[in-house]
C-alpha cells in the first residue's frame, strides 16, 4: 500500500509530532520506501503460526501486595518542566 | 418511570471498580485515598524512563474472585495490552489494560426488585478485566492563563472494568444493578465502591428502540453518558437522556449509524446532559501486547478453588432467608443489604425465637435503627442475638407485650443486662390470670356502654378499657386483655 | 607496560596484589580520556571527581582488609541509556538532556555493589536508535581506527572507549545489533546476552522485547567478569529470567572440545565486503585448526529479519517514547512562544466559527507536538512515525501481527539449527565501518547493515562479536557467534579459544592527541 502525504499527516497527529513542510515531504518518501520494503513479509505464508510477542516463554510473574516507600514529593517533581509546590502543571486540559 | 409504549430504553453499563489492595497494580506504592498530591508515586507509576511494571498478585486474585462471583468464564490464558493515548494524567502515554484476551468473559448478575416493579432478570456481563487507573487533573486559573494541575497519586491503582450487554431497560433497573453489584463487591471484600472517593465509576451507553411501521425495531444513535457521581445521578441522568433522545428522534429521525456516537456529560447542578468534545482520532488506541509483562495462566483447579472460597453471596442469602424464615423479598433485601454480620445476627435471632417475621421486624426496627443512631456496626452492638432472642421468646409467651418489649430492649441496651433482668427491673411480670379476669369484669361492670357498643358490633370500644386496665396494671398485655373482654362480653 | 595496556583481568590482579591502586588505574584512564576524547567523542560525561572518589574508597577499604567486590577498582564506562541516580541520563537526546533519574538501573546498582569505578557515560544514537551514533543530539563519536569513520551504533561510545583504551570495560545495549556491530567496527568484543539474562530495570526502553544490556571489552575473560556481575534475575523486571547464572569468569578459560559450528553459506557471499568475508573465513579456519567441526546450517527466514525487526522495533518504540511529552520530566517547548504562535494562527483563520477553530491544535496538543518536534531527532521521529503507522487502525494485522508471526519462524529456524550445532558462526556486518555522513540520508541502506545481527534479537538468543581481522584499509572486522538461549558461557569460551590462537584483539589504533 502506498503511503500518502495525508496518511503521514494523520499519523503525525496520532504520534503528537509536528512536522515541517520539508520534513513531511522527506518523511513521506522515506516511510513509503521503508513500508514497501517491509511488505516483503507478505511473501510468507504464516497461517497457523502463533505470533511471538515475547522472547521469553514464561508466565505468571506476580509479587506480594506489600507497600514500599514512595518517592518524596520533591524527588518525584524534581524533573518536572513546569510545576508548583504540589503538582505538575500543563496548559489546560479540555473538559477539566 | 418505566418504558412507555412509545419507546424502549436500552442501557449498557461500564463500571470501573478500584480494588482493595495495599499497593498499586504495577508498583508497590501505597494505594490510600486522600493523600497530599504526588506523595504516593515512584519511578514506575510516574512512568519514568527505564521503569518497568510488575503485577500485584492480590489485585489479580481479587479480580478473579469478582469475575467468578459474576459467573464469568475464566480463560486459561490472559495477557496485558497497552492502550496508547496522550493525556497529562497518563504519564506513560499508554494505559496497561487488557484488549482481546481479558481475564474473564460472559458472566451475569441477577437483579430483582423487592417491590416487584420489574421482573427478575440476569444482566449479562460481556467482560471484566484488570487495568491501571490514571492520575487526576485539576483545573487552575492563575495569572490569567488557565493551567491544569496534575496529581499522579492515583496512577497505577488497580481497576476492574466490568462491561454489561445493553440488557437494562430502565433507570430503575440500572440503579438496581449498581446496588446489587456494590453489595456483591462488599460481600466479597473486593472494593468499598465509594463513588465519592472514586472507587466506583460508572459510564452508561443508552439509546432507544422504537417500533417500525413494518413491525420491526428502529434503534436511535447510542449516546455515552459520563460524569455521574452517585447512583442517584445515574438514575436521573438516564431518565433525562431517554426523554431527550426521544425528542431528538421526533425532531430528526436519526437512526443508529446516521451520526457518530456522541459522548455527553451529566451536569449535576443543572440536572441535564451536555455534549463533550472527543476528537475522533482519540479512539485509535493502537493496542499492542505489553512487552514488559508476561501473560497469566489460570488452571481450572485454581478457578474452582476460588469459586469454592466465595462464601454465600447476597442473592443466595436472600433466597435462603425467604425460604427458611418466611420473610418477604423486601425484608430479606433490607437485611442482606446490611452485610454478612447483620445476616448472621438475624439468623441467630430467628433460630432463637423460631419466628422469622418477628425477628425481621425487630432487626429492622430496633437493631438497625440503633446501629444508625449510635453510628456503630453490628459487632459493636450492645445486645447479642441470643439476648434479644430471649426477649422475643418472652413476647411470644406473652410475658411481655410487644410495645413494652421495646422498653425492655432499651433497658437491655443501656444497662447491658439480660431480658429477664431488664423486665424485672422495669417491674414487668406476667399478669395473674385470675386477677386479670377480675379486673376485666370490674371494668366491664363500670362501663356498660362499652359492653353494649361491643355487642352492637363496635369492638374498638374496648380500647378505652385497655387504657384503664394498663393504668391499674402496666403489665397488662393489651392484645390479651382485649380478647379477654371480648370473650367475657360474649358470655354476657 | 602502561596500566591502560593491561586487560581488565590483568588489572584486577595488579589491584589485588597491591602493585597498583584503584586511584592509579582510574587516573591513568582519566588521563587518556583527557588526551584523546576531545577528538574521539566517546564520552558524553566524564565523572572525574566522582570516579576518583570511588577509587579512593576502594583503596581505603582494601588496605583496611575489608572485602572488595569482584570488579573492585576497575573503571567501567556506561552507555548513557542506563539510569544513574541523580546524574544526567540523556539517552543522547535533547529530550532528556537535563534529566536526572532519582534511581539507579539494576545493572548500575550491581556494578556499584561490585565496586566498579563508574568513570562516565558514553555517547549513543538517540534512544539507542541507529547504527552509527550519528543520531546523537549531543555529540559526535569517531572510530578510533579511522576518525573519519563511524564507530558503529548505537553503542558507539561504549565500543570506541574500549578500543581506544579510555576504559577497560564498558556497558552497552543491543536491540538489533547495537553492541555487536560497534564492537565489530571498533575491533573489540561485545556480547548480547540472552533476552532476560540481564535486568532491564533502569534501561531506558527502545524496543522492550528486543533490548538487552551487555558487556564490551577487549577479550572474553574481561567480558565474562562483567557479565557475571550484571546478569541474574531481578524482581523489578517481569521479563527477567528466573534461572541461575553460570560462573562465566571461571569457565571462560575452558576450551570447548568437539565444538560444532554452524555456517550459513549464503551469509558469506551475499553482499558481504570481500575483506570482511576473507577475515571471517580465516577465522573459521582457525576454529577448524582448534578441532571444531563445521556444519552447514540454514536459517531460511533470516532474510526477512530486517523487515520483521523494522516493524516490531518501531512499533514498540512508538509506544515507549510516547511518555516524552513535556509533562512530567524532560524537555518542554517554550510555552509562551507556543501560545503566541497559536494565537497568531487563530487570528489568521479570520473567522469565529468554532468548527474551523476546533481543527487547530489545542494548547495542550500543540505543546505535545512542538515539544516532541524539538526534543527528538530525525531518526527517532522516523521510527515513531513508522511504528505509529503500523499499529494504527486497520494496519495492525498486516504489519505488527504479521511480523510477530515471522518472528516465530525465525526463532524456529534457530531451534532447528541448534539441534545440530553448538554455535552459529558468520560475519557480524556486511561491511566494515563507513565514513561519517555516508548513510545518514539513506535510512533504508543503513538499516540493511543490521542484516546479520537482528535475528538474534528477534529470537531472543545470545550472540557476540569478536575481532577477527582487518580490511585492507585497516578497519576491523568482527566475527559473529550465536548461541542457543542461556548459553553465554559457550560463547565466551569459544571466543576465548579463538583469542588464545589469534591476537587481533591485542591490536590498538594509533591515536592523535586532541588539542
Amino acid at each position: 500500500m502506498a503511503l500518502s502525504r495525508h496518511d503521514v499527516e494523520h499519523v503525525s497527529l496520532l504520534a503528537r509530532l509536528r512536522l515541517s513542510e520539508d520534513e513531511l515531504e522527506t518523511m513521506t518518501a522515506q516511510l513509503a520506501d521503508i513500508v514497501k520494503y517491509i511488505e516483503q513479509l507478505d511473501q510468507l505464508d504464516t497461517t497457523d503460526v502463533e505470533p511471538m510477542a515475547h522472547a521469553v516463554e514464561f508466565s505468571n510473574v506476580l509479587v506480594d501486595d506489600v507497600p514500599q516507600d514512595s518517592l518524596p514529593r520533591e524527588a518525584a517533581l524534581m524533573n518536572a518542566p513546569k510545576r508548583d509546590d504540589e503538582c505538575y502543571r500543563v496548559p489546560a486540559v479540555l473538559g477539566d | 418511570m418505566t418504558t412507555t409504549p412509545e419507546y424502549t430504553i436500552v442501557i449498557g453499563l461500564e463500571t470501573h471498580v478500584q480494588l482493595l489492595t495495599e499497593t498499586k497494580l504495577f508498583c508497590r506504592c501505597s494505594n490510600r485515598f486522600g493523600q497530599p498530591p504526588n506523595t504516593q508515586t515512584c519511578p514506575v507509576c510516574i512512568g519514568m524512563p527505564g521503569s518497568l511494571p510488575v503485577m500485584n498478585r492480590k489485585a489479580f486474585q481479587l479480580a478473579l474472585k469478582t469475575a467468578t462471583a459474576l459467573n464469568c468464564h475464566i480463560p486459561e490464558f490472559t495477557k496485558w495490552d497497552r492502550k496508547n493515548y496522550y493525556y497529562p494524567d497518563l504519564p506513560k502515554g499508554y494505559q496497561i489494560s487488557q484488549f482481546d484476551l481479558p481475564m474473564s468473559q460472559q458472566g451475569w448478575l441477577e437483579i430483582s426488585d423487592p417491590r416487584g416493579e420489574f421482573a427478575t432478570k440476569k444482566v449479562r456481563i460481556i467482560r471484566a478485566h484488570l487495568e491501571e487507573d490514571a492520575g487526576k487533573s485539576m483545573h487552575d486559573e492563575a495569572a490569567g492563563r488557565s493551567d491544569s494541575r496534575i496529581d499522579l497519586n492515583r496512577t497505577g491503582t488497580p481497576l476492574l472494568e466490568i462491561v454489561t450487554e445493553p440488557d437494562l431497560r430502565s433507570p430503575e433497573e440500572t440503579r438496581r444493578y449498581l446496588d446489587e453489584l456494590k453489595l456483591l463487591l462488599a460481600y466479597l471484600k473486593v472494593s468499598d465502591c465509594n463513588m465519592q472517593e472514586g472507587s466506583l465509576r460508572v459510564d452508561a451507553n443508552i439509546n432507544l428502540h422504537l417500533p417500525a411501521a413494518d413491525g420491526g425495531t428502529i434503534a436511535t444513535p447510542i449516546v455515552e453518558v459520563k460524569n455521574m457521581n452517585s447512583f442517584r445521578a445515574v438514575e436521573r441522568a438516564l431518565a433525562y437522556e431517554a426523554q431527550r433522545q426521544f425528542k431528538v428522534w421526533q425532531e430528526t429521525g436519526h437512526k443508529l449509524g446516521d451520526v457518530p456516537k456522541q459522548t455527553r456529560g451529566w451536569d449535576e447542578q443543572e440536572q441535564l446532559t451536555r455534549p463533550q468534545r472527543s476528537k475522533e482520532e482519540s479512539s485509535d488506541y493502537r493496542y499492542l501486547p505489553d512487552p514488559d509483562l508476561v501473560p497469566i495462566e489460570v488452571t481450572a483447579e485454581q478457578v474452582q478453588t476460588v469459586r469454592d472460597s466465595l462464601g454465600e453471596l447476597p442473592a443466595a442469602i436472600r433466597d435462603r432467608l425467604q425460604s427458611t424464615y418466611g420473610i418477604s423479598p423486601y425484608d430479606s433485601d433490607v437485611i442482606v443489604n446490611q452485610g454478612r454480620d447483620v445476616v448472621n445476627y438475624y439468623v441467630a435471632l430467628a433460630e432463637c425465637c423460631s419466628d422469622g417475621k418477628l425477628a425481621s421486624n425487630w432487626v429492622q426496627q430496633s437493631v438497625l435503627r440503633t446501629l444508625n443512631e449510635q453510628g456503630v456496626s453490628i459487632d459493636q452492638f450492645g445486645v447479642s442475638a441470643q439476648s434479644l432472642g430471649e426477649l422475643l421468646q418472652a413476647v411470644q409467651s406473652g410475658d411481655v407485650d410487644n410495645t413494652r418489649a421495646r422498653d425492655v430492649f432499651v433497658e437491655m441496651l443501656d444497662s447491658g443486662v439480660t431480658a429477664e433482668a431488664a423486665m424485672a427491673g422495669l417491674g414487668i411480670e406476667k399478669v395473674d390470670a385470675a386477677a386479670e379476669t377480675e379486673l376485666a369484669r370490674e371494668l366491664l361492670a363500670d362501663h356498660p356502654n362499652v359492653v353494649s357498643d361491643v355487642q352492637g358490633g363496635k369492638q374498638q370500644a374496648i380500647g378505652k378499657l385497655i387504657g384503664e386496665a394498663k393504668k391499674r396494671n402496666p403489665n397488662i398485655n393489651p392484645g390479651q386483655f382485649r380478647q379477654l373482654c371480648i370473650d367475657l362480653i360474649a358470655e354476657m | 607496560m602502561a596500566l591502560t595496556e593491561l586487560t581488565a583481568t590483568e588489572l584486577l590482579a595488579e589491584l589485588r596484589q597491591g602493585s597498583a591502586t584503584a586511584v592509579d588505574v582510574t587516573s591513568a584512564y582519566l588521563d587518556r580520556i583527557q588526551r584523546f576524547d576531545a577528538r574521539l567523542g566517546a564520552f558524553l560525561r566524564v565523572n572525574r571527581d566522582d570516579a576518583l572518589a570511588q577509587a579512593e574508597s576502594v583503596d581505603r577499604r582494601r588496605s583496611a582488609g575489608q572485602s572488595i567486590g569482584p570488579l573492585g577498582g576497575l573503571p567501567v564506562a556506561i552507555k548513557d541509556v542506563l539510569c544513574t541516580k541523580d546524574e544526567p541520563t540523556t539517552c543522547g537526546s535533547r529530550m532528556l538532556q537535563d534529566f536526572r533519574p532519582p534511581y539507579d538501573a539494576t545493572v548500575v546498582a550491581r556494578l556499584k555493589q561490585a565496586d566498579a569505578v563508574l568513570i562516565g557515560k558514553t555517547n549513543l544514537d538517540e534512544f539507542a536508535m541507529g547504527s552509527t551514533t550519528e543520531n546523537s543530539a549531543l555529540g559526535t563519536t569517531r572510530n578510533p581506527w579511522d576518525t573519519d569513520c563511524v564507530p558503529g551504533g548505537s553503542s558507539g561510545g561504549a565500543a570506541c572507549c574500549v578500543a581506544a583504551d579510555l576504559a577497560p570495560l564498558s556497558i552497552g545495549t543491543d536491540t538489533g545489533g547495537s553492541i555487536r556491530q560497534p564492537a565489530a567496527f571498533c575491533g573489540v568484543l561485545g556480547l548480547k546476552p540472552t533476552y532476560g539474562r540481564v535486568s532491564r530495570y533502569g534501561l531506558v526502553a527502545f524496543a522492550s522485547s528486543l533490548d538487552q544490556i551487555g558487556p564490551l571489552a577487549r577479550n572474553a575473560a574481561d567480558a565474562a567478569l562483567l557479565l557475571e556481575v550484571i546478569a541474574g534475575h531481578d524482581e523489578r523486571d517481569s521479563t527477567s529470567a528466573n534461572v541461575p547464572i553460570s560462573n562465566y569468569a571461571t569457565t571462560v578459560r575452558e576450551p570447548l572440545a568437539g565444538l560444532r559450528l554452524g555456517v550459513v553459506q549464503d551469509h558469506l557471499v551475499e553482499g558481504v565486503d570481500q575483506d570482511v568475508a576473507t577475515a571471517v573465513r580465516a577465522a573459521i579456519d582457525v576454529y577448524r585448526s582448534l578441532g571444531a567441526t563445521l556444519v552447514d546450517v540454514s536459517l531460511p527466514h533470516a532474510r526477512y529479519g530486517i523487515a520483521t525487526y523494522y516493524i516490531i522495533a518501531p512499533c514498540e518504540a512508538s509506544s515507549n517514547l510516547a511518555r516524552y511529552d513535556g509533562v512530567h520530566y524532560g524537555y518542554r517547548t517554550d510555552e509562551q512562544a507556543m501560545q503566541a504562535e497559536l494565537q497568531a494562527e487563530r487570528k489568521a483563520q479570520a473567522t469565529d466559527d468554532d468548527a474551523v477553530l476546533d481543527q487547530l491544535d489545542s494548547p495542550l496538543v500543540r505543546m505535545y507536538r512542538q515539544t516532541r518536534a524539538e526534543g527528538f531527532g530525525l531518526e527517532a521521529k522516523r521510527r515513531i512515525m513508522l511504528g505509529t503507522f503500523a499499529l494504527s487502525q486497520g494496519y495492525y494485522d498486516a504489519y505488527y501481527l504479521k511480523a510477530l508471526k515471522v518472528r516465530r519462524l525465525i526463532r524456529s529456524d534457530y531451534d532447528q539449527a541448534f539441534a545440530n550445532v553448538d554455535l552459529i558462526i558468520g560475519p557480524v556486518t556486511p561491511t566494515p565501518a563507513y565514513k561519517i555522513g555516508d548513510k545518514v540520508n539513506d535510512p533504508l541502506a543503513m538499516y540493511l547493515g543490521d542484516l546479520f545481527t537482528v535475528s538474534a534479537n528477534l529470537a531472543g538468543i545470545a550472540a557476540l562479536s569478536v575481532p577477527c581481522g582487518f580490511t585492507a584499509n585497516g578497519l576491523p572486522a568482527g566475527l559473529h557467534l550465536q548461541a542457543p538461549p542461556l548459553h553465554e558461557d559457550k560463547l565466551l569460551r569459544a571466543a576465548h579459544m579463538f583469542q588464545q590462537a589469534t591476537d587481533w584483539h591485542k591490536q590498538r589504533p594509533e591515536l592523535d592527541e586532541s588539542e
